[in-house]
C-alpha cells in the first residue's frame, strides 16, 4: 500500500471548495466559437459543479470534468495527465470530460511543456489529487451512510457500501465532499491495481482536431479585432534604423505602422527571454491579407548593430552578462572557426585516470570529427498570437511551453502587475522547444497596447523561419586508444559549437572506461539559439553513436555486443563517481531492441545499424533498416526499445516515438539552416526540406520494456539516436561513413537518388 | 474591392474583400471557417488544402476572385460531426500529434480515394507527398487512407 503524505507537492491544488451553476465551465470554454462536441451533448451538462480540487470536478448528476494544467503541443499530455487523474479517481474514463486550463500559477505546480517532464513531474501530483478527491466522495458517503470509510470502496465512478448494500454515484456525494476536511494522508492505488494507466485512450481532442475547430490561437477571433504582421530586420547582425510608414499608410485596410521593442532596457531577463531582434516595425490592418502587402510595400532601412549586453538570471538564480556580439556572420565561417576551436585545448569537462599517457602508449588511434548544422524548428503553425491590452488589464492567448516565464516579462514591459495579466493556453501547432521562447506573447501585446485595440499578430513562414531561436551548429572530434591487442585504453571526446558546447560529461560511455577525458568550447555569436527537442543531446548522441560504430568495427565487435561490454564495466566496476545513467537500465534496451529486430539472423537485403542513447530520464535504443531501391536508400524499418518506466498511454506513446523518428531521420538527411551576411539563406518550404510522406520510414515498431518504475520522459529520448542508427546503416548500405550532417547532399553526391 | 460570390460548404455567401485576396484568408478571416490552416503562403506544405469542385487545391496563392460561384469545400464541409469515413480512419488510429497540419491532410486523402478508391502504399505515399507533418505521423497517416479506402 502507498501512503503519500498531502504535503507533497501540494500547495493549493488539495483546496476544496463549492462552485455554484456551473460558472466554472463558461471561464474555461472561453473559445468562442466552440460547439459542445459530440460527447458533451451525450453527457447531460449538470446544474451545479463541485470542485473537489484544482484538477477536478464533478457535477450534482456525476458529470466528471479533468483539467489538464499543462499546455499542449502534441505531445498529448490533454490526454494522458487527466487519464493519471481518472485512475486514482476511480471513474469511467468514457464519462469524463477534458479542459485545457488556463495559466494560473496559484492553482497548478508546473505548467511547463518541455525538456520531456511532463509525466515525469506530474506522476505523483496527479495522482494525489486524483486520490485525494476519490477519499473525499467515500469519506462523505461514510457520513451520510454513518459507516466506516474502511469498509467504502469505489467502482468506476459509484461509491459502495456492501454490508448495507448502499450505492451512490459521485455526483450524489459531491456536495458533500466539497465541504469536508481534506484528509492528512493519501492512499493510492497499487500499480497492479491500475485500470486506465497503461491502456490506450484516444487523444481526447482527437474529434476536434479531424473536423477542424478552432483549437489554435491562429483561429482566435474576437469583435473588433485587427490584424497585425512585423517586419523584422533581414539577418543577424543588424538592427532597425528607420521606417517610412506613410510608404503604406494609405494602403487598403492599414489602420497603423509603428515600431516595437520587446524589453525594457534594464530588464533583467529568464533563461527563456530570448528575443531574435528586439525592435522590430508593426503593421495593424483590418485583415491579414492586408497587412501581408502592406509589409512587402514598407520601406524600412536596417544598419549594423553594434556589440550590445543584457543582464540575465539563470535558472539557479545566478545573474550574468550576456554579450550580444556584433558583425554578420557566415556558415563557411563557423565552419572555419570550429574547425580551429577543435585543434585547440578546450575546457576540461570531466577527467579519469590518465587519457594523455594512454594515448602516447597506443598502438592505434582512431579519430573522427563529426558536425551538424543550425537547425530551425519549423513547426507547422508559425508564430502568432492574441493581444487585448486595456489601460488595467491584458489577455494574451497563444501558443507557449512555458507560460511562467513570460508573464513577468510581460508585466514588465506593459507596467501592469502580473495578477492584471491573464495568459490562456492555446494548442499549439508543434513546439519543439521553440515555443519556450514567448517574446511572440509580447509583440503582441505592445501591438494591442498601442492600437488600443484587441489585436492578432501572425508571423509568415519566412518570418518564423528567419527569425528563429535555433538548435546550434556543433563539431565533435572523438578519439580512442587502442592497445596491441585492440583493447580500447582511453577514450577523449572534444566538442563545441555556436554559442555551446553539446557536451554532457557523466553521460555513458564515461564510467566505463578507465582513461577518460572530456572537453567542451564554445564560440559566441548573435545568432539566437535555444532548445530544439533534447538540445545538445540531439547532436552529441548522433557523433559518439556513429563513433562506437566505427570503434566496434576496428576492433572486431559486434556493435551491441561491444556496447554491452563497456555497460557491464559501468555496473560492475565503475569508473568515477558521478556517472548519471544507469547501466542496467540502458542494457536492458540495447538487449531488447537485439531482441525485437532480430540483430542475430538479419534479413539478406537489408543494412542494418543500431545506436543508444540516454537523455530526459530515459533510456532508448533503435536498430534501422535501410534498403537501396532504383538508387534511393529508403528506411524499410525502425525498431525501438524504450525504457520510460510506466507508459501511461501507449499507443500515444508509440504515436510520440514514431514521430520522433521520423523527424530525426529528417533532419539527418536534409535539416540545415547556412547563414550568409548574417542572413538565414532558407526562408520557406520550397529550400529549407522538410521530410515528407515518401522518405518516411516504411514501418516503425515501438517497444516498451515492461517495469514498475515511476514514468520519466518521452518527448525527446527516441529523437537524438535515430541520426546514428541512420548513419551507421548507410555506412553499410554505401561504405562510407557519414561524418557531417545533413547526409542528403552527400548521398547525391554518390549519385544516389534523394 | 470587389463583392465575390462564393459557394462554400453548400452555402452560398457573398464577401466584399480585395480580389487578389487567397481564398485562405477569406475563408480563415471573412467567412470564420479557420479549419484551412496557413502554413507556407507558397503552396510548400499542404495545410491550407480544400476542394475544389472536388479536387484538391491550394488555397493559400488561389485568388479568391478566380474561384467565384465554383463549389470550395473545407474542412467543416467534409462532415456534420466527422462522420466521413476519412475522420473516422484518423479517428481509429488516432493520427494527430499537434494536429495544425491533419486538416490539409484529410483534404488531401480525401481527394485521392475519390480518384483512386484503392491506392497501393506507393500511391499514397506518392498521393499524400504534398502535406508536410512537422510531428511526423506519416506511418498513421497512411495507414488511415488504407483503413478508409476499404470502408469508402
Amino acid at each position: 500500500m502507498t501512503f503519500v503524505n498531502k504535503h507533497i507537492n501540494r500547495r493549493s491544488f488539495l483546496k476544496v471548495s463549492a462552485l455554484a451553476g456551473g460558472g466554472m465551465v463558461l471561464s474555461f470554454s472561453w473559445l468562442a466559437g466552440c460547439k459542445p462536441t459530440t460527447k458533451e451533448e451525450l453527457l447531460a451538462m449538470p446544474k451545479e459543479w463541485f470542485e473537489l480540487n484544482s484538477y477536478i470536478k464533478i457535477g450534482e448528476n456525476g458529470t466528471v470534468t479533468l483539467y489538464s494544467a499543462n499546455p499542449e503541443f502534441g505531445s498529448n499530455v490533454i490526454t494522458s495527465m487527466p487519464m493519471i487523474l481518472a485512475e486514482e479517481l476511480d471513474v469511467d474514463w468514457k464519462k469524463v470530460m477534458v479542459e485545457q486550463a488556463d495559466f494560473f500559477p496559484e492553482r497548478f505546480e508546473r505548467q511547463f511543456t518541455g525538456g520531456s517532464q511532463g509525466i515525469r513531474q506530474g506522476w505523483t501530483p496527479l495522482r494525489t489529487a486524483g486520490a485525494t478527491a476519490r477519499q473525499l466522495l467515500v469519506l462523505a458517503a461514510a457520513q451520510t451512510w454513518q459507516v466506516p470509510a474502511e469498509e467504502i470502496t469505489t467502482e468506476a465512478g459509484t461509491i459502495i457500501h456492501k454490508a448495507s448494500n448502499k450505492k451512490a454515484g459521485y455526483g450524489e456525494m459531491a456536495s458533500l465532499a466539497s465541504t469536508l476536511e481534506v484528509p492528512e494522508e493519501i492512499k493510492l492505488k497499487e500499480i497492479k491495481d491500475f485500470k486506465i494507466i497503461g491502456n490506450s485512450k484516444k487523444n481526447v481532442e482527437g474529434q476536434k482536431i479531424v473536423t477542424g475547430k478552432p483549437l489554435f490561437a491562429i483561429d482566435h477571433k474576437v469583435e473588433g479585432m485587427l490584424y497585425a504582421a512585423i517586419v523584422h530586420p533581414p539577418g543577424f547582425g543588424m538592427k532597425l534604423k528607420a521606417f517610412d510608414g506613410a510608404s503604406v499608410q494609405s494602403m487598403p485596410g492599414i489602420k497603423d505602422v509603428f515600431s516595437i521593442k520587446v524589453f525594457n532596457d534594464d530588464y533583467e531577463r529568464n533563461v527563456f527571454d530570448t528575443a531574435t531582434f528586439d525592435e522590430m516595425v508593426a503593421i495593424v490592418g483590418n485583415s491579414t491579407w492586408e497587412v501581408l502587402n502592406a509589409k512587402k510595400a514598407l520601406k524600412v532601412d536596417w544598419e549594423k548593430a553594434p556589440e550590445s549586453s543584457f543582464t540575465a538570471t539563470g535558472f539557479g538564480g545566478n545573474k550574468s552578462k550576456i554579450v550580444v556580439p556584433s558583425g554578420m556572420e557566415n556558415s563557411v565561417d563557423h565552419k572555419a572557426k570550429m574547425a580551429e576551436y577543435s585543434q585547440k585545448p578546450g575546457n576540461i569537462l570531466r577527467k579519469d585516470g590518465d587519457p594523455e599517457a594512454a594515448f602516447k602508449k597506443a598502438a592505434k588511434i582512431i579519430e573522427r570529427t563529426y558536425s551538424a548544422p543550425f537547425l530551425a524548428h519549423n513547426t507547422m503553425e508559425p508564430l502568432n498570437c492574441f493581444a487585448h491590452v486595456t489601460a488595467d488589464q491584458a489577455i494574451i492567448y497563444g501558443p507557449t511551453q512555458a507560460p511562467e516565464f513570460i508573464v513577468g516579462t510581460l508585466s514588465n514591459r506593459l507596467g501592469l502587475p502580473k495578477e492584471k495579466i491573464k495568459v490562456n493556453l492555446a494548442r499549439m501547432g508543434g513546439g519543439f522547444g521553440r515555443r519556450a521562447y514567448s517574446h511572440q506573447m509580447v509583440e503582441a501585446a505592445l501591438i494591442s497596447q498601442k492600437a488600443n485595440a484587441p489585436i492578432k499578430m501572425i508571423y509568415t513562414r519566412e518570418d518564423d523561419m528567419t527569425s528563429g531561436v535555433y538548435r546550434p551548429t556543433y563539431t565533435a572530434t572523438y578519439r580512442a586508444a587502442l592497445d596491441e591487442n585492440n583493447n580500447m585504453t582511453a577514450f577523449h571526446v572534444k566538442a563545441g559549437g555556436i554559442p555551446e558546447t553539446p557536451i554532457a560529461p557523466n553521460r555513458f560511455p564515461a564510467g566505463a572506461i578507465d582513461n577518460y577525458l572530456a572537453e567542451g568550447w564554445e564560440i559566441n555569436s548573435n545568432i539566437t539559439i535555444g532548445a530544439f527537442r533534447a538540445p545538445r543531446s540531439n547532436f552529441i548522441a548522433s557523433a559518439e553513436q556513429s563513433f562506437l560504430d566505427e570503434l566496434a568495427e576496428e576492433m572486431g565487435k559486434d556493435p551491441i555486443a561491444f556496447r554491452l561490454e563497456l555497460l557491464d564495466r559501468a555496473k560492475t566496476n565503475p569508473v568515477g563517481e558521478k556517472n548519471d545513467y544507469d547501466p542496467a537500465r540502458y542494457a536492458g534496451v540495447l538487449e531488447l531492441v537485439r531482441e525485437k529486430s532480430k540483430w542475430d539472423s538479419p534479413e539478406p537485403n537489408l543494412h542494418r545499424g543500431v545506436s543508444a542513447y540516454f537523455c530526459h530520464n530515459s533510456y532508448v535504443a533503435e536498430v534501422l533498416d535501410i534498403e537501396i531501391q532504383n538508387n534511393k536508400p529508403v528506411v524499410k524499418n525502425v525498431i525501438a526499445a524504450v525504457d520510460c518506466g510506466i507508459v501511461v498511454n501507449p499507443d500515444a506513446a508509440a504515436n510520440m516515438g514514431e514521430g520522433a523518428i521520423v523527424d530525426g531521420i529528417g533532419n539527418a538527411f536534409f535539416g540545415e539552416l547556412p547563414f550568409k551576411d548574417g542572413i538565414p539563406e532558407k526562408t520557406n518550404f520550397d529550400k529549407y526540406r522538410m521530410i515528407r510522406q515518401v522518405e518516411a520510414p516504411k514501418s516503425i515498431e515501438v517497444h516498451f520494456v515492461k517495469n514498475d518504475i515511476d514514468p520519466t520522459g518521452l518527448g525527446e529520448p527516441l529523437f537524438p539516436p535515430v541520426f546514428a542508427a541512420l548513419a551507421n546503416s548507410l555506412y553499410k548500405a554505401t561504405g562510407r561513413r557519414y561524418y557531417d550532417q545533413p547526409f542528403a547532399p552527400q548521398l547525391e553526391m554518390q549519385n544516389l537518388t534523394m | 474591392m470587389a463583392t465575390i460570390n462564393l459557394n462554400v460548404n453548400g452555402k452560398k455567401q457573398t464577401v466584399d474583400v480585395d480580389p487578389n485576396t487567397p481564398v485562405l484568408w477569406v475563408l480563415r478571416e471573412h467567412l470564420n471557417l479557420t479549419g484551412t490552416k496557413y502554413g507556407c503562403g507558397i503552396a510548400q506544405c499542404g495545410a491550407c488544402t480544400i476542394h475544389l469542385g472536388g479536387i484538391a487545391v491550394r488555397s493559400c496563392q488561389l485568388p479568391v476572385s478566380s474561384v467565384e460561384n465554383q463549389e470550395i469545400t473545407t474542412i467543416e464541409g467534409l462532415s456534420e460531426n466527422g462522420e466521413h469515413p476519412v475522420q473516422q480512419a484518423w479517428l481509429e488510429h488516432d493520427v494527430p500529434q499537434c494536429g495544425y497540419c491533419q486538416a490539409g491532410q484529410i483534404m488531401t486523402a480525401v481527394a485521392l480515394l475519390k480518384n483512386n478508391p484503392t491506392p497501393s502504399d506507393a500511391e499514397i505515399e506518392t498521393g499524400m507527398n504534398g502535406n508536410i507533418c512537422r510531428c511526423g505521423t506519416y506511418l498513421r497517416i497512411k495507414a488511415a487512407v488504407k483503413t478508409a479506402s476499404k470502408s469508402l
